[in-house]
């Protein structure tokens, strides 16, 4: 298939971008999208052109790394998959597409479509975890945890930090992903020791960090490529409110 | 520490805000009621009774501040809350998406603009009118009202201020269709068994209002 891609090219975050149309032929319906934009690299750096910088690494569906805002929707046209699972069958012959990094004041531009998302990295360091200091490895039944909510946590663990739920939303609310981080931890006992203060250091930090305010539009959720609920931020609502209500001031 | 408003949580923001979004809609509720009794008879005896308990009624004379409040706290919320969601993307995507699941969501300012000015409007023409204006009295069996439901049918009469008013209430329509399952989800009551059955009510529930407040101006105006 012939194909005209409308891409966002931008040397780094200080410079001005701009969109560079280039004209891609014979692409085959079953390559994958990053399989045809390696295809217009490769004939860019024989040509002597900067190639189009994007981001990916397992090309499996797995890692969060790919991103891609394609033709209006972050990971493209499919539901619940990530840019490098999407093949361009999925595309007609002779389409325009447009393709445009995440688009948020949080994720700076590092060059072209890829986008610093260290912004996440923080939001974690501000209570995505839990902090088990001392004792050997418990066995792995020690603690009975209801089949139910060990399988609500396992969904809302299963994001993987790409970023579309921030792309997709109107606001650039980062809801979606620090829900689902608060989520895995708060439905199970191991995670309940910290909850409270978990949920307000990593609300805080996203704030901070200057992502929008959630106007529970679910964008986030229709465009996930792991189909997360937005569930999870009304638990996130939830927990946030019997925090502050029942903690104790920090002294 | 010194807060401003800029500075609470994104959710503590959301939280008083669903509470004061929800507060009104109970008082659309209640105002809805009381304009439809002006179409029960043609002598308004029953709608100016009830205007009549509102302008005097003390536990209402409380409440009405309250509910100013409410509007302020609301709109005042909803504005800090746009303008953050607009820095937060400071380019914009070339080509716009539309994956929202709530349709409305991605106009509530629209929507909430429109109903600001309407409310200056309605504040300008009902309630100051009278609360400080001179209305008529009129007399009847069960004693002397003003004559708040003259003023209504007379401005009804005017077809410009009807549509103008039913595009408004359609607008109030699509802002609550929106608002009312948002508002459980921001104070976290989301759950399998009930959030479908409160996205359904909200949606038929504010079908019914607007077709309520459409109906009072396209009865007078066409009788
Ligand atoms: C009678 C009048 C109104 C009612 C009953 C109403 C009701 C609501 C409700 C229930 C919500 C959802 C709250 C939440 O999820 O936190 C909402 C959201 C909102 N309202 Fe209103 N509202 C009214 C007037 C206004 C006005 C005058 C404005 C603005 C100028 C406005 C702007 C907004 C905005 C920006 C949102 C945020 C969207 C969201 O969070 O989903 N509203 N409203
Ligand atoms: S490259 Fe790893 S998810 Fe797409």
């Amino acid at each position: 298939m012939d194909l005209t891609l409308k891409i966002w090219r931008q040397p780094d975050a200080s410079q001005k971008g701009r969109f560079v149309d280039y004209q891609v032929q014979n692409i085959s319906a079953d390559a994958s999208f990053l399989e045809m934009l390696d295809i217009l690299n490769e004939r860019l750096v024989i040509e002597g052109e900067d190639p189009v910088a994007f981001d990916h690494d397992c090309r499996e569906g797995i890692c969060g790394a790919c991103s891609l805002y394609i033709n209006g929707r972050p990971h493209g046209p499919d539901k619940g998959i990530t840019t490098c699972q999407m093949h361009m069958r999925r595309f007609k012959d002779g389409e325009t597409i447009v393709i445009e990094p995440w688009r948020a004041r949080p994720f700076p531009v590092i060059k072209d479509l890829m986008v610093d998302r260290t912004a996440f990295d923080e939001i974690i360091r501000a209570g995505g975890y839990v902090s088990i200091n001392t004792g050997g490895v418990p066995d792995a039944n020690a603690i009975p945890i209801p089949k139910r909510d060990a399988d609500t946590a396992m969904d809302a663990a299963s994001c993987i930090g790409c970023g579309a739920c921030v792309a997709a939303c109107k606001n650039a609310s980062a809801m979606l992903f620090v829900s689902a981080k608060v989520s895995q931890f708060a439905v199970l006992p191991q995670g309940k020791v910290e909850a409270r203060e978990r949920v307000q250091n990593m609300v805080a930090k996203m704030d901070e960090l200057g992502f929008g305010n959630c106007t529970n539009t679910y964008a986030c959720e229709a465009e996930c490529p792991k189909e997360i609920s937005v569930s999870h931020i009304a638990r996130m609502n939830r927990e946030f409110l019997s925090s502050k209500v029942v903690s104790e001031k920090t002294k | 520490m010194s807060k401003s408003a800029f500075s609470y949580s994104s959710i503590a923001k959301k939280i008083v805000m669903s509470l004061a979004g929800l507060f009104l809609t109970s008082f659309l509720v209640v105002h809805l009621i009381i304009n439809l009794l002006i179409l029960f008879d043609d002598s308004r005896e029953l709608f100016n009774q009830a205007a009549h308990f509102m302008a005097t009624n003390a536990l209402i004379q409380v409440f009405q501040y309250v509910l100013f409040f409410g509007f302020i706290l609301h709109i005042i919320l909803g504005l800090i809350l746009q303008i953050q969601n607009w820095v937060a993307r400071p380019i914009r995507y070339e080509k716009k998406g539309f994956s929202e699941l709530s349709y409305f969501s991605k106009f509530m300012i629209h929507t909430g603009a429109i109903i600001f000015i309407f409310l200056i409007i309605h504040f300008v023409n009902f309630f100051i009118k009278a609360k400080f204006g001179h209305i008529e009295p009129i007399t009847y069996a069960s004693g002397t009202y003003e004559d708040l439901g003259l003023l209504i049918v007379k401005l009804f009469e005017d077809g410009g201020y009807v549509i103008f008013y039913v595009i408004s209430i359609l607008l109030l329509g699509f802002h609550l269709d929106h608002g009312f399952q948002s508002a459980f989800q921001s104070l976290g009551l989301n759950h399998s068994r009930y959030t479908p059955f409160i996205k359904a009510f909200g949606t038929i529930f504010s079908i019914a209002l607007t077709l309520g407040f459409i109906t009072i101006p396209l009865v007078i105006y066409f009788s």
